[in-house]
């Protein structure tokens, strides 16, 4: 089930990347808010975004569940041990990464997605999010949130993408390569893309 | 060059039995040789502590020659110490340095309770393997060696399998106390024989299921199992593990 709904959060980060790139044409939002109104208004999209809430709920309850039994493997700890000698940090540190996720994405949905969605509901109006992008990026400090988000992402991603083949019971000689370049190149590719947009926001790259 | 005056201080599990607290105990052992195993440097140490009337430390060897998988001990963070690919055993005192401060504990698992100072009960390996990493034969006449065919790759990746000694470095190295390299490792090589197949699909799944009645933590992927095992037993079966465990889920009735 990680693998699987990780995978799946994986495929909307392709997506939420994608359109969200549509700032740099810099025409004002103009291309953004084309495929932000299609995104935010499109019965199949809106419909794959409850799918898409559920993915999280399944991800993050079967991680809590994963990491309970995992503690109650081992109640007595070592005096001392050297975790570095035979595995990365991040590899041991998925969940404090997927919680820091957790944290920065409920602090991003209230920026965007719940007041949007609740102007929706009320007055059935989207809101004009290129504007609203502009003001919540004017802020250093939130800016530094979105990065530290980013950053964890990365990580996340970096174990997340080839284990989660591996889980599903994907390991050949011939494909290990081609998963462990993807997924660096992925983790890489989308946590860059997403942490220079409220970066390029702030200092006003983007108009 | 083999030194032979080398003076190691050991900071060692003590417990008394499986019930009672445990605390790590300093030992200094003078005038060890380099070319000493560190099994041997514990038969200097206890040879003294019983020369001065007290308890000797409890460790499990055997074979002493990495290939029955007793030796266990949890050495400076490292199961079977800082060498890869190398048991306890096999472990020499060259690896260390004059002077060294060495810590050194038992697996730790809820699954492999202690049962005195460095010894701890691995017969839940035992009982996974019971579940189902055997085969069928009938009895009478062994039938002949080559009646079977076997690729010789298949016939390499069984027996690269076959290597684990079921030592429980595996789940001693993992966050999770996780035993699945073990498992994976008995699964993959029963499974690419022919002589596995009559068994496969049942096998996994009893195995899979005795593992967690066992208490064993679950697989994150860290890859620390494979670094550390004395015998190379490769990640790839645990992947070929879950591959089995998902096909006989689907043809499960
Ligand atoms: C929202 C908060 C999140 C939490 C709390 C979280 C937690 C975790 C944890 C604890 C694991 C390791 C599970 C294990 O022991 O096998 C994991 C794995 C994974 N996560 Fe997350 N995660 C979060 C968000 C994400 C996101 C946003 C993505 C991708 C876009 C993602 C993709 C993955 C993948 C691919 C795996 C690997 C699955 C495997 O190895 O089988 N996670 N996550
Ligand atoms: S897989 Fe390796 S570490 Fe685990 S029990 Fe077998 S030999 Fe020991
Ligand atoms: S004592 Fe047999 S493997 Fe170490």
């Amino acid at each position: 089930m990680m693998a699987l709904t990780g995978l799946f959060l994986i495929t909307f980060l392709i997506v939420h990347a994608g359109i969200n790139a549509m700032i740099f044409f810099n025409d004002g939002g103009e291309t953004f808010a084309h495929w932000a109104h299609f995104m935010g208004t499109n019965l199949i999209i809106r419909t794959m975004e409850l799918v898409l809430v559920a993915g999280f709920v399944v991800h993050i309850v079967d991680a809590l569940l994963i990491t309970k039994h995992n503690k109650a493997a081992r109640p007595v700890q070592y005096a001392y041990s050297n975790p570095n000698a035979n595995s990365t940090w991040y590899s041991r540190s998925m969940g404090l990464l997927g919680t820091i996720i957790l944290l920065f994405l409920i602090i991003h949905a209230a920026h965007f997605w719940i007041p949007n969605r609740y102007n929706q509901f009320t007055t059935g109006e989207e809101l004009n999010l290129f504007t609203r992008m502009q003001d919540t990026f004017s802020h250093w400090y939130v800016v530094v949130i979105y990065v530290a988000g980013c950053f964890s992402l990365f990580w996340h991603l970096m174990q997340g993408f080839k284990t989660a083949f591996q889980t599903l019971g994907i390991n050949h000689p011939k494909y290990n390569p081609l998963i462990k370049n993807v997924g660096i190149a992925f983790s890489v590719i989308i946590s860059v893309l997403f942490a220079s947009m409220p970066i390029s926001m702030f200092f006003n790259l983007v108009h | 060059m083999s030194e032979n005056n080398m003076k190691i201080t050991l900071k060692v599990w003590r417990q008394r039995n499986n019930k009672a607290k445990g605390a790590l105990e300093t030992y200094k052992v003078d005038e060890v040789s380099s070319d000493m195993s560190f099994l041997e440097m514990f038969d200097v140490l206890n040879d003294k502590l019983i020369r001065e009337g007290k308890d000797p430390i409890a460790f499990d060897h055997d074979c002493r020659e990495g290939i029955c998988g007793m030796c266990s001990m949890y050495i400076n963070g490292q199961p079977h110490g800082p060498l890869q690919g190398v048991t306890t055993c096999q472990l020499h005192m060259r690896s260390f340095k004059d002077g060294d401060t060495i810590v050194v504990e038992p697996w730790r698992a809820k699954a492999f309770p202690v049962i005195k100072d460095l010894v701890v009960d691995r017969s839940a390996f035992d009982r996974i393997i019971a579940a189902g990493g055997f085969i069928s034969v009938n009895t009478g006449n062994a039938q002949d060696a080559n009646a079977l065919p076997i690729s010789k790759e298949l016939a390499d990746r069984a027996f690269a399998a076959a290597a684990c000694i079921g030592c429980g470095a595996c789940v001693a190295a993992c966050k999770n106390s996780s035993a699945m390299l073990f498992v994976s490792a008995k699964v993959t090589q029963l499974s690419l024989l022919p002589q596995g197949e009559p068994e496969r699909q049942s096998r996994v799944l009893d195995m899979a299921a005795q593992m967690d009645a066992e208490g064993f933590g679950s697989c994150t992927n860290t890859g620390a199992c494979e670094a550390e095992c004395p015998k190379g037993i490769s990640v790839s079966n645990i992947a070929h593990m879950n591959r089995e465990f998902f096909a006989a889920e689907l043809n499960k009735k």
